[in-house]
């Protein structure tokens, strides 16, 4: 008989779909391009977008499982109305014109009281740009992302130093880098890139070199894996320094041309202008040239001396900013022996990869015959690279240290010329900008019924940018841009709900949240977070009387709140990459993206942004409503091709003016939308060969870039190694001018406001007794749930359905810990069990787990018994929102400049189980409710988009 | 290897029917056994029986029993094919046999029986095959492993007959045979059980990944949290203290029982020896029964390889 | 018939090589997959109990991690493992029903799913555990090779590859017919070591393994500066001091 090839059926011309329509993923931060092939209706297949710069065709594990969260049963079906307690799952169906008429009239009231009371706060939404401009509008300081708990330590250490940041203002350059030093990058962003940028620097025998406690993911495909311990990266670095400046391996031509090395510093100890820059009549910072003295250090033919001590003509004493570095990582305390054992790493590990650095930055230059201009007008015949790269994430970022750290890691490029050249680290554009950037943050003054004059989140440059009462008390619910954290640029989300609760600075009325699962894995504490949800004051009174929230699933934080606007998935909606928010541009030039809506909601849910426009033009706020009054756009398709932030910028940069042929800055383009979804949704813009690097100083890159308005002046950008902003916030904390910390927090303002990296313990390792606590604890997160947003997902929770306490397998057998031993994880907060997994790649003295795996039992529609419920757990249970009491005020466990949570300050010790406590997850909160008419989830899922039938 | 009860029954049933049927088949002819039609008749149906039952038995095994029938097709390649093939073409004598023997058809007897009992023979080879032919388990590719599913089949079956001859008054030889039988097959299954752990396993974690140049190598993460198909199915495996106890209870039960019995039978004679024939044939299936869960049991899948080894 | 197709010289034999030096472990090879199978040839790929407990599915590819060596000089390796399409699979002359078949045009190994009858020996007779059983329908399933894909007229010729490899956002997975000698993939095999999983087993897997590079082939150890420790000298800081600098 014949066998089955002679009658199996193979479609061997058959197309993938009936359509195919190209649009943003969603499913993590990454923004790649996506093809979405559609048959009968129904999604077939995702595929990467070839065409698209970001990701050139690929597709991660968790964007090809986009069909299971697109078909979730646990997408929410219609608005609700909460009839129960907090916490109950009560709630009601109810129209959305009901929904709407209870959030308007809510929101109206305080903004016709106090805009203040309401505190808007949206998770890793991607349309930051018009949620920031909503509540500015609506005129409440009290507006973030979830960034402060992500992380802006990235963010501020990035743009205070070199006017772009690792975290997505920056990247490595795959191209031609020769040596890679990866810092705390796990599953980051942004994550295709890294993967694709990895294979091809393996490709060409570059070096990889992975500072991380746990050898995952990237660190497992580096050439050496450095197993540091948690929170010691800074004087990991710091030893780097010292390592280049002892062996005097440092591009100083670089430095005096890029950066403020050879800045004047005033040295006036006790006096106001000590520490700040020595300034000419215009502002100018001066330097001393070896001739003619104090000039302006700006001038082509400058002759800078980088050490000395220099007394100019009015008498002030000065120094150059290099001489102040170099003293301090000479420093015998930064040498790799007086480091080592801290980090838990061997000293002549550290002394050979600077000497690695230095050799692959000196001895293998990169040299491109590409003529270009600097700022000064000369020209350079050749751009000569120093192939080191560096990329740095959360690993950095998550601890009450990471601000400094990162700035210390850009002064090691620096040092190193490797900034912006041909094998370096590169900007992606729009970056650079000035530093900082903009006037300070918006909020000092909100008033009823009016708009913030400003962006609510910006850079703060002194004491004066400050959003702080006379008493210095914060004016922000979340202490950001407070003494607290001067340069909290991305809000703390993660003080949010505690303060409110607690009434720190004023309660609030309104707390709206979009996307943030804030009563489970976005939250520091999830049960501290639900007892302020639902805490009462004395007359029986929710605290925080109104809780409104929009989330396209039901998440955990769903049951506690009083109105819930279901939103769509991603493949249902408009959306765009702004190039006003973080846009998808590269080294390679400006560019940015939408989504386009591929299927129609099967159920009764509106985009987010549509809502919010519409709630804008219910509420009256000037932008989002005509002279008449009525509606000024139809919904966020309209805002965003007619938006207009300045005259002729709006969110899309292509494809504007009437005839779509400006790029940047021009009319609205009524067919803008249009020229995306024929360009696969997205527009960039390459950059000219001589464009492409030294953009710092780079004439014709910085011309084009403010005539396409990515930048408002076209003058040089200092890379700062000494930062002023900082050192006029010290200044202010040792008694100068108007504006200073209150006394409890003067001592903490001065240490930690250095102008120069320091590196400190951990503040909460600090703040309380560890020797009970041997361990750090840390997260990474995988890369097939990289982002938790919609995490519940068919296909992805059969990979990661549960997840395992790591730690080093010679730790664990000294402590009698076996292989799947149920174990408790103890910190000074609070205990959480997990089952352990022993390894091999990890520091000793560090365990973790993956990141956002446990769910409560019953969200997301899963049964309560489902392995994310019962063998799942949070981390986040054993780590606090707070420091350690102490005396004055309520601290967060954060960064003390830049606000950051500390997630990964955590230390920990780990206890076996007694017999019996095995088996099932601790703390284990009851079942969730599901809201009303909600999908029966089947127990088989046969999903056939059409394919053969079966 | 996750012992199936259908598959065990399978195996175990259907071997004692075929080994039933190829006594039956050769020693009747010959005159070897008591000349009643009935005693006949009743063996032959027996067998049949027991090999239909272990047949519909290993259907339940199947993911579409209804298209069983397609399993005829490659019978040259495929043992199992070939077993299907095999069985169904040993009806067709066994059936004549079986009419043969109600009838006190001599002349039918011996070409039929002698039939029946090569169709029996090669039937349980090809089982033995089966099993023998599966290179990822080493405890299978053996060559003890398909002569020993003919031992085992024949000793269950002389077994049977000797237990039914005693019914007619004429269990001599075939208790003869089966008390010889359970000796070879007790010292068989302990030299190929001294065998498989004698040998080590050619594949490893390391030959299975090809990482061993870097050292040992163990897991870290499986693909998935959960269990799978091929877990459930491969990664089985009995305890050691346990699979220690249940093959010396398979040894007992299976074979140095029932070959004392049938000796004390010999020896006895009467009333008691027709008792002792069924206690020994009793004690040999349900022996067969632990020896057929151990030979899954203990059978180790290089699958498993790719996964922790469970607690 | 499920003997195989005879062994010709030159033959194509179709198969992936899975680069272990850069997998990242990113599962997007096993989920573009199983999103590309569900509604492909062998659709669907069932999930039993996806909202529950004991959630598991029918997967194509399914990707390990495993460490090798110990401490510091270890690695963490992943690993996707899927079907080898078998130069002599067994999968394939178990098979009593032929429903089981190895191509003789290109070497892909299939399953009639039509003509399966669920005995799972082919699943038994497979060492590396490629094989998928469709509990629900009762049916064996594997990796196809992506034979949909592959010679799909349909799609743009350069994105005619498994889907595995198109998605692969390392580059780690490579497709191509390492019956040739001369095609990029038998090249990429022969440069970098490409092994076979257990060659002990006689079944001539066609997809090959690169290793992961030893780190010490990697690190182009840099001469070793002897700079002098700042104890050493009086001043570290002079060196600088009278450096000439230009903007």
């Amino acid at each position: 008989m014949p066998d089955g090839s002679t009658t199996d059926r193979i479609a061997y011309s058959a197309p993938i779909g009936d359509e195919v329509k190209t649009t943003t993923c969603y499913m993590c931060a990454c923004r790649c391009g996506i093809r979405v092939h559609l048959k009968d209706g129904r999604v077939r297949y995702i595929e990467g977008n070839p065409d698209h710069p970001v990701n050139k065709g690929v597709l991660c594990g968790k964007g090809s499982a986009g069909i299971m969260t697109q078909y979730s049963p646990a997408r929410l079906q219609a608005p609700l109305k909460r009839i129960g307690p907090r916490g109950s799952g009560d709630y009601a169906e109810i129209s959305w014109d009901e929904a709407m008429e209870i959030a308007t009239s809510a929101l109206r009231k305080v903004r016709e009281t106090d805009p203040k009371r309401l505190a808007f706060f949206t998770g890793r939404d991607q349309s930051q740009s018009l949620t920031g401009f909503w509540a500015a509008q609506f005129g409440t300081p009290n507006f973030a992302a979830h960034g402060g708990f992500c992380s802006v330590n990235m963010a501020a250490g990035g743009l205070y130093t070199i006017g772009g940041s690792f975290w997505e203002f920056g990247e490595p350059d795959w191209e031609r880098a020769k040596y890679l030093l990866i810092l705390g990058v796990a599953e980051d962003h942004d994550s295709n890139p890294i993967k694709t940028g990895l294979a091809a620097l393996k490709k060409r025998n570059a070096k990889v070199v992975s500072v991380n406690p746990v050898r995952t993911g990237y660190s497992a495909v580096a050439d050496e894996w450095v197993g540091i311990r948690p929170g010691t990266d800074g004087l990991f670095v710091m030893a780097l320094i010292h390592e280049l400046l002892r062996n005097d391996r440092v591009d100083a031509e670089f430095l005096v041309r890029h950066t403020n090395a050879h800045w004047l510093v005033v040295r006036n100890p006790g006096g106001a202008d000590d520490g700040l820059f020595v300034r000419d009549a215009d502002g100018k910072p001066l330097a001393w040239d070896r001739a003619q003295g104090a000039m302006d250090a700006a001038a082509a033919d400058l002759s800078p001396v980088l050490v000395g001590d220099f007394t100019l003509p009015d008498g002030r004493k000065t120094r150059p900013v290099f001489h102040l570095m170099a003293e301090r990582y000479l420093g015998a305390e930064y040498a790799p022996e007086a480091v080592a054992e801290r980090c838990g790493l061997d000293a002549e590990r550290i002394r050979r990869i600077a000497t690695e650095m230095a050799d692959v930055a000196f001895n293998q230059t990169i040299t491109l015959d590409q003529p270009w201009t600097d700022t000064l007008g000369r020209r350079h015949e050749k751009m000569v690279g120093r192939p080191v790269a560096l990329h740095a994430m959360r690993g950095i970022s998550a601890h009450s240290n990471g601000f400094h750290t990162c700035r210390a890691l850009h002064i090691l490029q620096m040092l190193l010329g490797a900034i912006d050249t041909p094998g370096s680290w590169r900007y992606k554009a729009p970056f650079p900008r000035p530093i900082p950037p903009g006037p300070g943050p918006a909020g000092k003054n909100s008033k009823p019924n009016t708009p913030l004059a400003g962006n609510i989140l910006s850079f703060t440059h002194g004491p004066d940018d400050l959003l702080v009462n006379d008493d210095g008390s914060p004016i922000r619910i979340d202490h950001s841009f407070s003494w607290e954290a001067p340069l909290g640029l991305h809000g703390m989300m993660h003080t949010v709900i505690g303060n409110a609760a607690k009434g720190d600075p004023y309660k609030i009325d309104v707390l709206f949240m979009f996307m943030a699962n804030m009563a489970w894995n976005s939250a520091m504490n999830p049960l501290e977070t639900i007892e302020c949800l639902t805490a009462k004051d004395e007359s029986g009174e929710y605290v925080i009387p109104t809780v409104i929230y929009s989330d396209a699933f039901f998440s955990e934080t769903v049951p506690y709140a009083d109105l819930i606007l279901p939103d769509t998935t991603y493949l249902e909606r408009w959306d765009c990459i702004s190039i006003l928010d973080r846009p998808i541009g590269s080294s390679h030039g400006p560019g940015d993206a939408i989504r386009q809506p591929i299927l129609k909601p099967d159920r009764d849910v509106r985009p987010f942004q549509d809502v919010l426009i519409e709630l804008g033009a219910r509420l009256g706020l000037p932008a989002f409503t005509k002279e008449d009054g009525s509606a000024r756009f139809k919904d966020y398709a309209d805002y965003i091709v007619n938006h207009e932030r300045m005259p002729g910028v709006g969110p899309l940069a292509g494809w504007r003016g009437e005839d779509g042929s400006a790029k940047g800055v021009g009319k609205p383009n009524p067919d803008q939308l249009q020229r995306y979804i024929e360009n696969g949704c997205f527009w960039r813009h390459d950059f000219s060969a001589e464009e492409s690097y030294f953009k710092h100083s780079n004439k014709l890159y910085l011309e084009n870039a403010k005539a396409m308005g990515l930048i408002g002046k076209s003058d040089q950008i200092v890379l700062q190694i000494w930062s002023e902003p900082l050192q006029k916030f010290r200044l202010a904390a040792e008694g100068h001018g108007a504006k200073q910390p209150p006394e409890a927090l003067r001592e903490r303002v001065r240490t930690y406001c250095d102008p120069l990296p320091i590196w400190y313990a951990p503040l909460e390792q600090e703040a309380h007794d560890t020797s009970g606590f041997p361990f750090s604890a840390v997260t990474q997160r995988p890369m097939a749930m990289y982002h938790s947003w919609g995490s519940m997902n068919a296909w992805l929770r059969q990979i990661h359905g549960a997840n395992r306490l790591y730690m080093s397998r010679a730790k664990g057998e000294a402590m009698g810990i076996a292989q799947d031993d149920w174990v408790w994880v103890e910190s000074r907060n609070g205990r959480v069990k997990g089952q352990v997994t022993l390894m091999e790649g990890v520091n000793p003295d560090t365990v973790w787990t993956w990141n956002a795996i446990g769910k409560r039992a019953g969200a997301w529609m899963l049964t309560p018994d489902a392995a994310e419920a019962e063998r799942g757990f949070l981390l986040n249970h054993v780590i606090s929102e707070w420091l350690p009491a102490q005396t004055g005020p309520r601290l967060a466990n954060a960064d003390p400049i830049t606000g950051q949570a500390a997630w990964y300050d955590l230390r920990v010790n780990i206890k076996k189980c007694a017999p019996g406590e095995e088996g099932v997850t601790a703390p284990h909160p009851s079942a969730l409710k599901p809201p009303p008419n909600m999908p029966e989830p089947p127990d088989i899922l046969r999903y056939n988009a059409g394919g053969k039938a079966s | 290897m996750k012992p199936a009860p259908s598959i065990v029954f399978f195996t175990v049933a259907s071997g004692a029917g075929y080994g039933l049927l190829f006594w039956l088949g050769v020693l009747k002819p010959l005159g070897l056994l008591p000349a009643n039609t009935l005693f006949g008749a009743t063996a032959a149906i027996i067998a049949l029986a027991l090999i239909a039952a272990g047949l519909c038995s290993s259907l339940l095994h199947l993911g579409r029993p209804e298209r069983a029938w397609r399993a005829l097709s490659q019978w040259r390649s495929s043992w199992l094919s070939r077993e299907g093939v095999a069985a169904v073409l040993t009806f067709l004598p066994a059936i004549i046999f079986l009419i043969a023997l109600a009838h006190g058809e001599t002349s039918l007897m011996l070409p039929a029986g002698l039939l029946s009992a090569v169709g029996a023979a090669v039937t349980v080879y090809c089982t033995g095959m089966i099993y023998a032919s599966l290179k990822p388990v080493k405890e299978w590719h053996h060559p003890m492993v398909a002569p020993g599913y003919l031992l085992f089949a024949s000793f269950s079956g002389a077994a049977l007959l000797a237990m039914l001859s005693g019914f007619w008054g004429g269990g001599f030889f075939p208790a003869l045979v089966a008390a010889a039988l359970g000796m070879a097959a007790l010292f068989f299954k302990r030299a190929y059980w001294a065998s498989m752990d004698a040998t080590p396993a050619a594949s490893t974690r390391e030959s299975a990944t090809g990482l061993g140049f870097i050292g040992t190598v163990r897991p870290l993460e499986s693909p998935h949290t959960e269990s799978n198909y091929l877990l459930r199915e491969m990664a089985f495996r009995v305890a050691r203290v346990h699979a220690a106890k249940l093959r010396s209870i398979a040894l007992l039960l299976g074979f140095a029982l029932p070959a004392l019995f049938f000796c004390l039978a010999i020896i006895l004679g009467g009333g008691l020896a027709i008792a002792l024939g069924v206690l020994a044939a009793a004690s040999a299936l349900a022996g067969l029964l632990v020896e057929r869960w151990l030979i899954f049991a203990e059978a180790t899948h290089t699958v498993a390889l790719y996964y922790p080894t469970p607690r | 018939m499920t003997s195989l197709p005879n062994p010709t010289p030159g033959a194509k034999k179709l198969g992936l090589v899975i680069d272990l030096d850069t997998c990242v472990g990113c599962h997007a090879c096993a989920t573009n997959c199983k999103e590309w199978n569900t509604s492909g040839h062998m659709a669907p790929l069932p999930d039993q109990h996806p909202y529950s407990a004991a959630q598991e599915g029918v997967w194509f590819n399914r990707v390990h991690a495993y460490e090798a060596g110990d401490g510091d000089e270890g690695r963490t390796v992943h690993f996707p493992r899927s079907c080898l399409h078998c130069e002599t699979p067994a999968c394939v002359t178990v098979c009593p029903t032929g429903a089981s078949y190895k191509r003789a045009e290109d070497g892909i190994v299939l399953v009639n799913t039509d003509m399966c009858i669920g005995c799972q020996l082919c699943a038994w007779a497979c060492p590396y555990g490629a094989r998928e059983l469709d509990e629900d329908q009762g049916v064996m399933k594997k990796c196809t090779l992506c034979v949909d894909r592959i010679y799909n007229e349909t799609i743009p010729e350069e994105r005619r590859v498994p889907a595995c490899v198109s998605t692969c956002p390392a580059n780690a997975r490579h497709f191509g017919d390492l019956g040739d000698p001369n095609s990029d993939v038998s090249k990429l095999v022969a440069e970098r070591g490409g092994y076979e999983l257990m060659p002990e087993m006689g079944y001539q897997p066609v997809n090959r393994y690169l290793p992961p590079r030893k780190a010490s082939s990697q690190v182009k150890s840099a001469p070793k500066e002897a700079g002098p420790l700042p104890s050493q000298i009086n001043n570290p800081l002079l060196r600088w001091m009278d450096k000439v600098l230009s903007r």
